[in-house]
């Protein structure tokens, strides 16, 4: 093969172009549902109802998503939007805030019960909520905390990965820092403050993304504690817009729905491309 | 490895530490413990008081079809979304490798999946099948196939397959495409000159190359299979038509929430419990060694 002799690997002329077209390919064809939903979301009910439903967008796009985010189906869609973004960072948050303490702990003390806790945090890692679903969902319910955000956050906030993930970082730290920080007479906190945590910064935000993405697309959960619509997350709040029977769903606003339950992860993992690839990486490890 | 400088005291440590010890004791441990201690009773209809079983709801579960028909469903899931994630985020990643300029383009727009949630995905490819509304399901009836994952559990069972298998196919092809920038150009160059075409370097030296990437990523995609598809179900299929994709982790929910049937959902947990724990050796054990040829 001619290309094959002149660029040896990479490919040139025909073959490059062949290359791009299957990657579009590939693109179009993954993208496809997102299009489709999009498309959904810009024309009337009776477009989509009547298939085949058109495959570009019509000019109802305002109408349906002022209707989705004001009037909604059981509650506007901004509430559940408002809910879900109160979840989401406060697991990541949560989860980062407990970490770091933690993990400070376990790297720069030793004291009694230290191996102990630490094989302890790592067991949660073998208790997804799924597994503890009907037990932990009592508990939650014992302390009143049904419909709340306490409720919501809390069960989900123990992490075994962040804890490990700054557990290895701080193992690399210099130990000329704390040495200095000793002599000087820096209070193990104040050493925390000024000199852990901001050495931290680009491991916190890389596992932020992801812990915010964890948070916002928790279904289950959600799904269990919140039987008040009121507190309803958006990604739990689609299927309760479908209606139950034979009555058919207002297929455009739920459609305008799911493209908004998806904005702000998506805007979060593109617009931090490098460091959603760092912490998914990191925190897979 | 541990550090050698470190500041004296035990009280701020244990202070330090309370938040995750407190929050993993009250709603991981003891919900845990409550799961096994529950699944060796039988609790009375009205839920007054409980009797004691033993292994009574576990004898009850293995002796079940229904259980036993989930533990088969869920291993052709599992392994049906393995592998419809990773061979294709395999072969994107593969040509998205041999292009120097604009894969940073198409990296961007093949991660977003990613970040839609299973019962968001659940609900896009629900449209697009719908057998009143779908358009996908429309053209098949112009071919003359006549789709209802309503009624047809095979058609049900690919669907929340192919729903599940979508977000991951961004995360398999991040890992894929990362392993493949770090193969020596220099290997695949000394192959390339001796005559070895495209195909034959890829099965010979690239491929053996990713079998870190490629073990690890079916350990994690089994996990994910097992435990972070139950949106996709739900929005899809409920477990059915008739259980046909009813997997474990939907069927905990199932017979805990809707069927009220706290002993043997707790028996069920409990089961469950065992297969994460060996799903997380299993994990820890092959992958930190890196399965190397």
């Amino acid at each position: 093969m001619a290309s094959e002799r002149h660029g040896m690997v990479e490919k040139r002329g025909a073959g490059l172009w062949l290359t791009h077209v299957f990657m579009i390919l590939g693109v179009l064809v993954i993208f496809f549902p997102i299009w489709l939903a999009f498309v959904a979301s810009t024309v009337t009910q009776p477009e989509i109802v009547k298939p085949p439903m058109p495959l570009w967008p019509g000019d109802h796009f305002w109408e349906n998503y002022t209707k989705a985010l004001f009037s909604g189906v059981n509650v506007p869609v901004s509430t559940m939007l408002f809910n879900s973004l109160v979840m989401a960072i406060g697991i990541a948050v949560g989860k980062i805030v407990i970490s770091l303490l933690s993990a400070f702990a376990i790297v720069y003390f030793r004291f009694p019960g230290r191996t102990f806790f630490f094989w302890m945090i790592f067991l949660t890692l073998m208790l997804p909520v799924e597994v503890r679903i009907v037990p932990t969902f009592e508990v939650v319910a014992g302390f009143g905390m049904l419909n709340s955000y306490g409720g919501l956050i809390f069960p989900l906030i123990a992490s075994a990965t962040a804890t490990f993930l700054f557990r290895q970082f701080f193992l690399t730290i210099p130990d000329e820092l704390a040495e200095a920080a000793r002599v000087d007479g820096a209070s193990p906190m104040r050493f925390f403050w000024d000199i852990v945590v901001p050495m931290s910064r680009t491991n916190v935000a890389a596992l932020f993304v992801i812990l915010f993405i964890y948070g916002w697309n928790q279904y289950l959960w959600p799904l269990l504690i919140t039987t008040d619509p009121e507190m309803n997350t958006i990604v739990m709040g689609i299927k309760q817009m479908f209606p139950s029977g034979d009555d058919v769903a207002d297929w455009p606003v739920i459609m305008a729905t799911s493209i908004l339950a998806m904005i702000p992860p998506v805007f979060v993992v593109v617009s931090m491309q490098r460091l959603f690839i760092r912490g998914l990486v990191d925190s897979e490890k | 490895m541990e550090k050698r400088v470190i500041f004296s005291g035990w009280l701020l440590p244990l202070l330090l530490i309370a938040p995750q010890v407190v929050i993993s004791l009250v709603f991981f441990f003891y919900p845990a413990a409550q799961a096994i201690w529950q699944s060796f009773f039988i609790p009375d209809p009205f839920g007054l008081s409980s009797r004691f079983v033993g292994f009574g709801n576990f004898e009850f579960l293995f002796s079940d079809p229904y259980y036993r028909a989930a533990f088969g469903t869920t291993a052709v899931f599992s392994i049906l979304v393995t592998l419809c994630s990773m061979i294709p985020a395999l072969f994107l990643a593969v040509i998205a490798d041999r292009l120097i300029k604009g894969s940073g383009v198409y990296r961007t727009m093949l991660i977003w999946p990613y970040a839609v949630a299973p019962a968001v995905a659940g609900v896009l490819w629900l449209f697009m099948f719908n057998t009143r509304v779908g358009v996908v399901s429309w053209y098949l009836g112009n071919l003359g196939y006549d789709w209802n994952h309503v009624l047809n559990g095979g058609e049900a069972m690919g669907l929340v397959v192919v729903a599940s298998a979508w977000g991951r196919i961004s995360y398999n092809f991040l890992f894929f495409f990362a392993a493949l920038q770090a193969v020596p150009k220099s290997v695949i160059e000394a192959a390339a000159i001796d005559g070895a075409h495209f195909w034959r370097r890829f099965w010979t030296i690239v491929l053996p190359l990713l079998s870190p990437t490629t073990f690890f990523l079916l350990v994690v995609n089994v996990v994910y299979s097992f435990f972070e598809t139950f949106g996709v179900i739900h929005t899809i299929t409920g477990g059915g038509p008739q259980q046909s994709t009813t997997v474990l982790v939907y069927k905990v929910f199932a017979d805990g929430f809707v069927g009220q049937d706290l002993g043997s959902s707790s028996a069920q947990s409990v089961i469950l419990l065992f297969v994460v724990g060996l799903l997380t050796i299993i994990q820890f054990k092959f992958v930190e060694k890196r399965v190397h040829y």
